[in-house]
């Protein structure tokens, strides 16, 4: 006999159920977001006279636009459909990058040797995706420093940049346990001006010599200022950005680099979240499709170069028509 | 202001901010917090009489900005502009601790915003227009027919980069076999690219080295 009551007689369901509850609840969420989005944005348009009278004239649809919307729906369904397939508990690979792994070494090594880490989120304001990015690389780095109870600068050039960045490091300190150690007046407003900002940076990284420094997100003249000054006191250095004219500057002055969507793909890779990792997944599906309609667009080009027919023209035309 | 005086300020700073090539020191320490104080000032006042007088309080209140806002005369209030009005203030609730919180709906209407309007932009720009750009035929005929070897090679080398670039950012995959031979290639092509990149940038560097020493000159020519 038992010695505790049961209350009631627990029904087993399977793993792949709750997998199948989790997707659909998550995609009922993400529809409702997008519909409520939608009107958001239709109240807005209708709500602005100059834009309500643009489409009175020309209509709300542009047809000459209409491959764009079908990519945007192919490439956003794949999205979407790995971030339900994530969501539901299925192990997503994603391969690894150079660089990341040694944020914990670098973190480490100033902690051993007592001195602060630099972070530069780069020049560029929050409506700049590289910016959002590197503030979910600040998250995911303030928490391991709030672990090595090391000290985090952060100086910012956008007023804005700083709020985000002050919340996401705060969040992050919260999280790993130590809210006391968190110091607002380490993330700090500097100036908008580009050089004046890149001085006043140079300045800290001669004056108080981090151990670490990471340059992650837009950036652009400044790049090799910031860079070789950060160099020239031993520092390991960490950069990454999706600007290519900086990127030569970085590999040439940094440690490791994340070129390009790696900045992006390196907040999936450090979180591990289902959501980003489905984001990533879903991208590839998209360079995927690129890769198949470069290779059969030159393909066809080439036919059509070398035996002049219409019809490989007209085939052409048909099978790239999402590209034209 | 007097040209010479001005010419003497400019070398002066000039030669201050070019003493960190020699090491940190209080001159160099001055022209920075010079440099960043002035410029946040400076920028500042910008931004007020730039930005939020004319499309805000000039939009919410255009017979008390009229003598500011040019075209605000005879124009009626706008009070769609209390919106961001109203976003704009709940940033700076940020001073409040107990009100602090009411900052994150400005901030993820400016975060999410932009990711939405930056999507149809970069979809055309950053995807469409590029792959439509590497859609090339690989072999190129003149008029006669006859075979440019150079503009075959070239387009080549394009289409191949690009693909092979590609597949170095592919996060999906492990990059062994062939895919990390094709994915190695991609490296070069992107390391290439940047040596490249890296030689044209250190050319307009020289133009900027230039430019300060001239003023430099044209200091050094009032003295002597």
């Amino acid at each position: 006999m038992p010695l505790h009551r049961t209350t009631s007689n627990p029904r087993t369901v399977s793993p792949s159920i709750v997998r199948l509850r989790a997707a659909l609840a998550y995609t009922a969420f993400a529809l409702t977001r997008a519909v409520l989005a939608y009107t958001a944005i239709i109240f807005t348009l209708q709500a602005d006279p100059i834009l309500a009278q643009a489409a009175s004239e020309s209509g709300w649809f542009n047809a000459d636009r209409t491959q764009a919307l079908v990519l945007g729906v192919i490439l956003t369904g794949a999205i979407l459909l790995y971030v339900v397939l994530a969501a539901s508990g299925r192990p997503l690979f994603i391969r690894k990058i150079a660089g990341l792994e040694t944020v914990e070494e670098a973190v480490g090594r100033a902690t051993e040797m007592g001195k602060p880490i630099l972070y530069v989120p780069g020049l560029n304001d929050m409506d700049e995706v590289q910016t959002i990015a590197s503030m979910n690389l600040l998250g995911h780095l303030a928490t391991i420093i709030a672990g090595y109870d090391s000290r985090l600068h952060v100086p910012v050039r956008k007023s804005l940049v700083m709020s985000v960045a002050r919340e996401t490091v705060q969040q992050s300190y919260l999280s790993a346990g130590r809210p006391d150690a968190y110091q607002e007046d380490d993330i700090h407003y500097v100036s908008d001006a580009q050089f004046a900002y890149a001085a006043a940076v140079d300045g800290i990284i001669v004056r108080e010599r981090p151990a670490a420094c990471f340059y992650l997100g837009g950036f652009y003249a400044e790049s090799l200022i910031l860079a070789e000054t950060g160099n020239s006191i031993g520092a390991i250095q960490i950069a990454g950005t999706a600007r290519p004219p900086q990127l030569p500057f970085f590999v040439a002055a940094c440690d490791y680099t994340l070129i390009g969507e790696e900045l992006f793909a390196a907040s999936a890779y450090l979180s591990k979240e289902p959501r980003m990792l489905g984001s990533l997944k879903g991208q590839d599906a998209g360079k995927g499709i690129a890769i198949v309609f470069i290779l059969a667009g030159s393909a066809l080009a080439t036919l059509e170069s070398i035996t002049g027919s219409e019809t490989v023209r007209e085939v052409s035309e048909i099978v790239l028509w999402l590209f034209r | 202001m007097d040209v010479t005086l001005q010419l003497w300020i400019d070398a002066a700073l000039t030669l201050m901010i070019l003493s960190f090539l020699y090491r940190d020191n209080p001159f160099y320490k001055f022209a920075e917090h010079l440099f960043v104080g002035v410029s946040a000032a400076y920028l500042m006042a910008i931004g007020f009489w730039d930005h939020l007088v004319p499309n805000l309080l000039g939009k919410l209140f255009p017979s008390l900005m009229s003598g500011v806002v040019p075209g605000a005369v005879g124009r009626s209030p706008d009070y769609y502009y209390i919106i961001p009005a109203v976003f704009g203030l709940l940033l700076l609730t940020r001073l409040v601790d107990r009100w602090a919180w009411l900052s994150r709906w400005a901030l993820a209407f400016i975060v999410g915003g932009s990711a939405g309007f930056n999507l149809p932009r970069f979809l055309d720009s950053d995807f469409i227009i590029q792959v439509q750009s590497t859609m090339i035929p690989l072999v190129v005929l003149d008029q006669s027919g006859n075979l440019l070897w150079g503009a075959s090679f070239s387009h080549i080398v394009l289409v191949l980069g690009v693909i092979c670039g590609l597949v170095y950012f592919f996060f999906s995959v492990e990059h062994k076999g062939v895919l990390g031979q094709v994915s190695r290639v991609g490296i070069w092509v992107l390391m290439v690219t940047f040596g490249a990149a890296f030689g044209y940038t250190v050319m307009a560097r020289i133009s900027l080295l230039t430019g300060r020493m001239e003023a430099l000159g044209a200091w050094l020519a009032t003295i002597f």
